[in-house]
């Protein structure tokens, strides 16, 4: 898939070329392309002269960057502690289970991928999923089918629109 | 008023001018628009507000105000009318136009959307006498639900930056100092250090340039205190960082946000951009020789980046690993120089502080515990949410008073304070008072302000499994205690959990425990074994019941119990069987259905289903 490294270049200069920056620049890069591709990586690598193992580090270090393409519609349940006291932990393996995925993976049909997320601050609606920034709350095993029909039915335009 | 801010004399005509224009009496209705309640659908009630008043006309007899996170989170969401404090709660959009014609119009209280309280049944109209609200003393919070946190002018009209002014024109950088030591403030991101004695340290040491830095990394799951103070009341932290440069003799600051909190990020972005274009922040800020730029860093999503060396190393652009602390970061921080670090809710109070007087916030509190805290009360509770206590208020007062007591009549089993850090306190513990201090030597500790509740559903064991596992993934790897003992630990809790448990497994934790909190290189690993051994020490009923009976006392533990279907009680609805993700139940239709036990997976969905109770968990 090509990479729009001219995108790339723009966001370290809007970062001022700084390496300091590098956790700033590679956040931007993973919102403009879903991921963190390795030719993005290589370009960001050559431009502020740190050698790609670093970055490499860096990229695998932090939770906010993955170097997978995701899925069209990314789920995420909540797994902090008040809501795994009402039952979130059940609501992930319900996911993975009906998903046919572990936690972290994506759809072989590129449609879902399900993350975990350590709190999310909105305790009094655990447990909850959040499906592409939309909350959905009081979850149980129960209530999931139904909300995941939605997206299954949508088309690619669709999560477009959810994205800031 | 012509922009930027030239000198004090413009900032109180501002603040004169914003105050005569504003009407009190003036009708508002204040609703909450954080993150919570916009999860549910808070921001559809604003609009529908403004679209129902602009097409009645009513702009001059009402104004529409969308703030951040009132604190009961519970009752999203929560529309308040001022000035008399009228409080709806579950607003929906439907509600609105009837609110408008009836309490706006007509005066007269809509019964069905008041609070009603659990046990009494009693309707409550005013805000200020809801038992979740009329226990706390909110005085860092209490603005949430009044002001429009992108509008700085709301935060000026309201007495804001007038702490700045009374440091810049009576007070020197020594003064400021000693008023925070004498107010007794102590850090409210967990580790309780007394704030006053961190900004001298950093004041006295030498480096050519200083950083202050605040933490708002806020990591711990269950708490969004420090998301819903920067959401709701992002100057009060700015201000609170211009004071303490001012005593530090700083010119840069950066405030290290989680990337999970999209509107705390741009709300504070907003206010920093307001607080530049009114001359509050930059050069010679109301035209005194001080300088104080502010910028925003994003978290990449590391909880251990909340350990200041740490955050320090990110704000570098380098992976989140502590480092010893014997060197100390307010003399060798950021770039190797002078840094001071403060969490969010700890710079909050700081113009609360200088406003009123350190005496006037040492009356607050115990003797080594001053001031007030903020808590996100979650969990098995009935009024989930923030609150905002005097130290020295009981945990009891807090469940039960504030809290509301345990939803759907069941048994309190314990409270979790600390997050991962902390430890979980049995219901003998509740009369414990709320203080740095006495939280420790019960085996917890106040941290960053989660407080976790838990019924008798709930598996002690797997509490303790919960944070070790968290910890294990958050754990940066640099040092070997913390890296491999979380990782015996989580298969030692895993096994217990699973079943698998063996005699000495509770010894072993204990052991591992104690080395891992002598020689952990930070934070993290040092207290890591807390949950652990405070489980350990309350309950170890439950760990003996799992290892010696391959029980699981609250019928939580997935490989410990198993799910039937009660023939005497099934109707053969099918609900379980639509359900279940792996066609674990067989059955037709009004005929007694039947769970394989081979192929459950022991997710309970089909447990939530029933509406006959004809699923039992043993």
């Amino acid at each position: 898939m090509p990479v729009d490294l001219q995108a790339v270049c723009e966001i370290i200069e809007r970062h001022g070329n700084q390496k300091a920056s590098l956790i700033g620049i590679l956040q931007d890069i993973q919102t403009r392309m879903n991921y963190l591709p390795r030719k993005a990586l290589v370009q960001v690598s050559k431009s502020l002269d740190i050698p790609l193992t670093t970055i490499y580090e860096v990229a695998t270090f932090y939770k906010a960057f993955t170097l997978e393409p995701k899925g069209r519609h990314t789920i995420q349940v909540c797994l902090g502690t008040a809501c795994h006291v009402r039952g979130g932990a059940r609501v992930l393996n319900y996911l993975e289970n009906r998903l046919g995925i572990r936690c972290g993976g994506t759809t072989k049909d590129l449609v879902f991928t399900l993350e975990s997320v350590n709190c999310l601050g909105a305790c009094a609606l655990g447990p909850i999923l959040v499906i592409d920034k939309k909350y959905y709350g009081k979850i149980n095993p129960n209530k999931v089918d139904p909300i995941l029909k939605k997206y299954q039915n949508s088309k690619l335009g669709d999560s477009m629109e959810s994205n800031p | 008023m012509n922009l930027p801010l030239k000198n004090i004399s413009d900032l109180r005509t501002l603040r004169h001018l914003l105050q005569k224009s504003r009407d009190k009496n003036k009708p508002c209705m204040t609703i909450c628009a954080g993150t919570g309640c916009q999860a549910t659908g808070a921001l559809e009630v604003v609009e529908e507000f403004r679209k129902e008043i602009l097409h009645q006309s009513l702009e001059e007899r009402v104004e529409v105000r969308a703030t951040g996170c009132h604190g009961f989170c519970e009752r999203g969401p929560l529309v308040v009318l001022r000035p008399e404090m009228i409080c709806y709660t579950h607003v929906e959009t439907k509600d609105v136009h009837r609110i408008i014609q009836e309490t706006v119009l007509e005066g007269k209280v809509i019964e069905n959307l008041l609070y009603q309280h659990p046990k009494t049944k009693e309707r409550i109209i005013h805000e200020y006498d809801i038992p979740f609200y009329k226990f706390q003393q909110r005085l860092v919070f209490g603005a949430n639900g009044e002001i429009d946190p992108t509008s700085i002018e709301d935060y000026i009209a309201m007495g804001g930056y007038q702490a700045l002014e009374k440091v810049l024109t009576e007070m020197d950088p020594e003064g400021v100092i000693e008023t925070i030591k004498r107010a007794g403030l102590r850090g409210r991101g967990g580790g309780g250090f007394p704030t006053g004695a961190k900004w001298e340290a950093c004041r006295k040491a030498k480096g050519k340039e200083k950083f202050v830095i605040c933490n708002a990394d806020e990591g711990d799951p269950g708490a969004y205190m420090d998301r819903s103070l920067l959401e709701g009341n992002p100057h009060s932290v700015i201000e609170g960082m211009l004071i303490g440069a001012y005593a530090i003799g700083s010119e840069e600051g950066y405030v290290y946000v989680r990337n999970e909190y999209p509107l705390a990020l741009t709300h504070l972005g907003i206010a920093i951009e307001a607080a530049k274009k009114y001359g509050l922040l930059g050069k010679n800020i109301l035209g005194f020789p001080f300088n104080f730029t502010l910028k925003i860093n994003r978290g990449g999503g590391a909880f251990v980046c909340g350990e200041s060396t740490a955050l320090m190393a990110s704000l570098e652009g380098r992976v989140g690993e502590p480092r010893a602390k014997y060197i100390h970061t307010v003399e060798h921080g950021l770039w190797d120089q002078p840094s001071n670090l403060n969490n969010v809710e700890t710079w909050a109070n700081v113009p609360i502080i200088i406003n009123r007087g350190a005496d006037w916030y040492r009356s607050i509190g115990t003797e080594t515990s001053k001031g007030t805290k903020i808590f996100s009360l979650v969990g098995k509770i009935n009024h989930t949410g923030l609150v905002e206590v005097p130290m020295g208020i009981t945990l009891r007062e807090i469940v039960y008073q504030i809290g509301g007591g345990i939803p759907k009549g069941k048994r309190f089993k314990a409270i979790q304070t600390g997050g991962p850090s902390g430890g979980c306190l049995p219901e003998n513990l509740l009369d414990l008072p709320v203080d740095f201090d006495r939280l420790q030597e019960a085996g917890s500790m106040m941290g960053s302000g989660g407080m976790i509740v838990m019924d008798e559903d709930n598996c002690m064991v797997d509490m303790a499994r919960y944070f070790v596992n968290f910890l294990q993934e958050e754990s940066c790897g640099k040092c070997t205690p913390c890296r491999e003992g979380l990782q015996q630990m989580g298969e030692i809790l895993n096994r217990i959990c699973e079943g698998r448990g063996k005699e000495e497994d509770i010894e072993l934790l204990q052991d591992l425990s104690w080395v891992m909190l002598d020689t952990s290189l930070c934070g993290l690993g040092m207290t890591a074994p807390n949950p652990v051994l405070s489980t350990l020490r309350y309950f170890k009923d439950e760990y003996e019941a799992h290892i010696q009976e391959k029980k699981c006392p609250a019928k939580f533990c997935k490989e410990l119990i198993s799910l039937s279907i009660d023939p005497e009680k099934c109707t053969g609805c099918g609900a379980c069987l639509k359900v279940c993700p792996v066609e674990a139940i067989t059955g037709e239709k009004k005929k007694v259905h039947q769970l394989d036990g081979e192929k459950c997976v022991k997710c309970r969905a089909c447990y939530e289903a029933c509406k006959f109770d004809a699923v039992f968990i043993q």
